[in-house]
C-alpha cells in the first residue's frame, strides 16, 4: 500500500523534476505548461497533448498544446460545449475513449464529427483536481484506436498529477492577487469570446448563457470558429440582433 | 509443551495476525477516503498499544515552530507523562524528534541519566522503560510515538518495527492531508480567478455594446469607475452585468 502511494506521487515528482530542469529536455524558450505537455507526448504512445485550465463553469483557458491538432480538440470541445474534455471535469475521473469513431458520436455527436475530420481516433481525458474542486484537464489524443494499457495508463495519470502540481507550483509562489504569467496570458483566453458574449447578450437582449449558446451555434452553422466570430462581433461586421 | 498449550499459542499467533491485518486495512483506508486526520492518530496509538502489547504509548506532532505537541494518548498517564517530557524538555520522544531516529531498548542507568526528572516520573507512574518511534518521511519529521513499558526487557526488533511500519503509514496520511488543505487553498484562488476574468471580460462586451465603444474603451471607463467607488473591478463588472449600476454612471457622463 505504502509502495503503491509512495511511487505514484514520487513519479509525477520526478517528471515535474525533469521538466523544470531545462537541460534535461532541452526545451529553452517554452514555458513550463508547454514543456509538460511536449515531454508527456513524448513519453507516451499518443499523438499530442492539452492542457486547459477549467472551473466549474467549463473550459476557461488553454495553457498548453503540443500541436496544431491538440488545439484544434480543445477548441472544439470549447465551441461545442460537449466533449471528454468537458466530461471529464463535471465527472472529476478520466474520461477515456479508445475508439472515438465507435463510442464518440452516441456520447458527443457533434464533438466526434470534428475529431475525427482532424484525424483523432482516441482521446484520453485527464482530471486535475485537488479534492473535489476542479482545476483543468490533460488532454492526450491518438491518431489510431486502442487503449493506453495499464503501464502507460499510470504514466499519464502521473503526468496529470505532476501538471495539477505545476500549475500549484506557480500559483503559490506568487504574491496575493497576483497571477502567473502561464495563467495572465495562456495560450488561448478567450478573452475575446467573452467580450463577444457580453456584446450578444444586449443586442439580442438574452443572458450571457443564451448569448454563448447563440454564438457557438452560428460558429457550428458557418463552420469557422468562435474566436474569428468574435472579433467580427466585437468588429462589429456582425451582429445578432434581438429575433 | 502439550499438545493443547500449542494449539493455544497458534490460536493467539492467528489472532494477533488476523487483529493485524484489520489494523493495517483501517489505517491504509483513510489513506484513500475522506477521513479525520485525529480520528486516525487514535487508531494509530490504541492499534499499537494491542499489537506491541506495550502498556501505553502516546504521539506527538511538531507544530509551525518546531516544537512538540501531544496529539493522541491511549491514556491519561501516558499523555501526562507526554506533557512533562515537555515541561522538562527531556524524554525519548524530545530526543527521537530532534534526531529522527529511533530511541530504543536504552539501559535503565543511561536512561536515568540522560532523562533524569522524567524518568523519575515514569517510574513513579508504574513503568519500567519507555521508547520511542520517528514519524519522519524521508527529509521530513513530523513528530514521534511514546511507548510506556512495564518491563525492562527490551522490545523486540519485530515489534519495533511493526510499530515502525505504523508510524509511517500514519505520517503519509498526515503529510498527505496538510498538502490538501494547502491545495485547496490555492486551487480555490485560481478558480476565482479564471471566473473573474470571464466576468470582467463579459462586463466589457455588454458597457461597450450598450454604450457604443469598444470594450478597450469600456474596460478604461470600468477600471476609473473602480478607482472613484474605490470598488474592485470584479464588483463593478458584476454591477454592469446585472444591470445594477447605470452605463452612463459607469462612464462618469452628464453629471458634471
Amino acid at each position: 500500500m505504502r509502495c503503491l502511494l509512495v511511487n505514484r506521487a514520487d513519479r509525477a515528482e520526478t517528471i515535474l523534476q525533469a521538466v523544470k530542469d531545462d537541460t534535461a529536455y532541452g526545451r529553452g524558450g517554452l514555458s513550463l505548461p508547454n514543456r509538460l505537455v511536449q515531454s508527456c507526448a513524448d513519453a507516451l504512445p499518443v499523438g499530442g497533448v492539452g492542457l486547459v485550465w477549467m472551473s466549474g463553469a467549463g473550459p476557461g483557458a488553454m495553457l498548453a498544446a503540443t500541436s496544431g491538432t491538440a488545439r484544434v480538440m480543445e477548441e472544439l470541445q470549447f465551441v461545442l460545449g460537449e466533449g471528454p474534455c468537458i466530461e471529464c471535469s463535471h465527472l472529476s475521473r478520466p474520461v477515456l475513449s479508445e475508439d472515438l469513431a465507435r463510442s464518440g458520436p452516441g456520447r458527443w455527436p457533434q464533438f466526434t464529427e470534428g475529431a475525427l475530420n482532424a484525424g483523432i481516433r482516441a482521446i484520453f481525458a485527464l482530471p486535475l483536481q485537488v479534492g473535489r474542486i476542479p482545476l483543468g484537464v490533460l488532454d492526450l489524443y491518438r491518431e489510431s484506436p486502442g487503449s493506453l494499457g495499464e503501464e502507460d495508463l499510470a504514466e499519464a495519470l502521473a503526468y496529470a498529477d505532476a501538471a495539477t502540481n505545476l500549475l500549484l507550483d506557480l500559483h503559490a509562489a506568487m504574491n496575493p492577487n497576483e497571477l502567473h504569467e502561464a495563467f495572465a496570458r495562456p495560450l488561448s483566453a478567450r478573452d475575446e469570446v467573452h467580450q463577444a458574449t457580453g456584446m450578444i447578450a444586449v443586442q439580442a437582449d438574452v443572458t450571457l448563457a443564451e448569448a454563448l449558446v447563440l454564438l457557438r451555434a452560428h460558429s457550428f452553422a458557418v463552420s469557422r470558429s468562435v474566436e474569428d466570430l468574435a472579433n467580427e462581433v466585437i468588429a462589429r461586421e456582425l451582429r445578432f440582433d434581438h429575433q | 509443551m502439550g499438545a493443547q498449550e500449542r494449539s493455544i499459542g497458534r490460536r493467539a499467533v492467528n489472532h494477533r495476525e488476523q487483529r493485524l491485518g484489520e489494523v493495517f486495512v483501517e489505517l491504509a483506508d483513510t489513506l484513500v477516503a475522506d477521513f479525520d486526520i485525529v480520528d486516525l492518530l487514535h487508531t494509530l496509538v490504541e492499534a499499537i498499544v494491542e499489537l506491541l502489547e506495550v502498556e501505553a504509548a502516546g504521539l506527538m506532532l511538531a507544530d509551525q515552530r518546531g516544537g512538540l505537541r501531544p496529539i493522541a494518548a491511549s491514556d491519561q498517564q501516558a499523555r501526562l507523562l507526554e506533557l512533562l517530557e515537555l515541561q522538562h524538555q527531556q524524554g525519548p520522544c524530545v530526543d527521537c524528534h530532534a534526531s529522527g531516529e529511533r530511541v530504543a531498548n536504552m539501559a535503565r542507568e543511561d536512561a536515568l541519566g540522560r532523562w533524569p526528572e522524567f524518568m523519575a516520573a515514569v517510574e513513579e507512574s508504574g513503568y519500567q522503560s519507555v521508547h520511542a518511534l520517528p514519524m519522519r518521511l524521508r527529509g521530513q519529521i513530523l513528530g514521534a510515538v511514546n511507548l510506556f513499558c512495564d518491563s525492562e526487557a527490551a522490545l523486540a526488533e519485530s515489534d519495533l518495527a511493526l510499530g515502525q511500519a505504523m508510524a509511517d503509514l500514519a505520517t503519509i496520511a498526515l503529510l498527505q492531508e496538510r498538502r490538501v488543505e494547502e491545495n485547496s487553498i490555492l486551487v480555490e484562488q485560481l478558480q476565482t480567478a479564471l471566473n473573474t476574468r470571464v466576468v470582467i471580460e463579459q462586463a466589457k462586451g455588454m458597457l461597450a455594446e450598450r454604450a457604443g465603444f469598444s470594450p478597450a474603451s469600456a474596460f478604461t471607463a470600468m477600471r476609473a469607475h473602480a478607482r472613484r467607488t474605490n470598488q474592485t473591478l470584479l464588483v463593478v463588472a458584476e454591477a454592469v452585468i446585472s444591470g445594477t449600476v447605470r452605463s452612463s454612471v459607469v462612464l462618469d457622463q452628464g453629471s458634471r
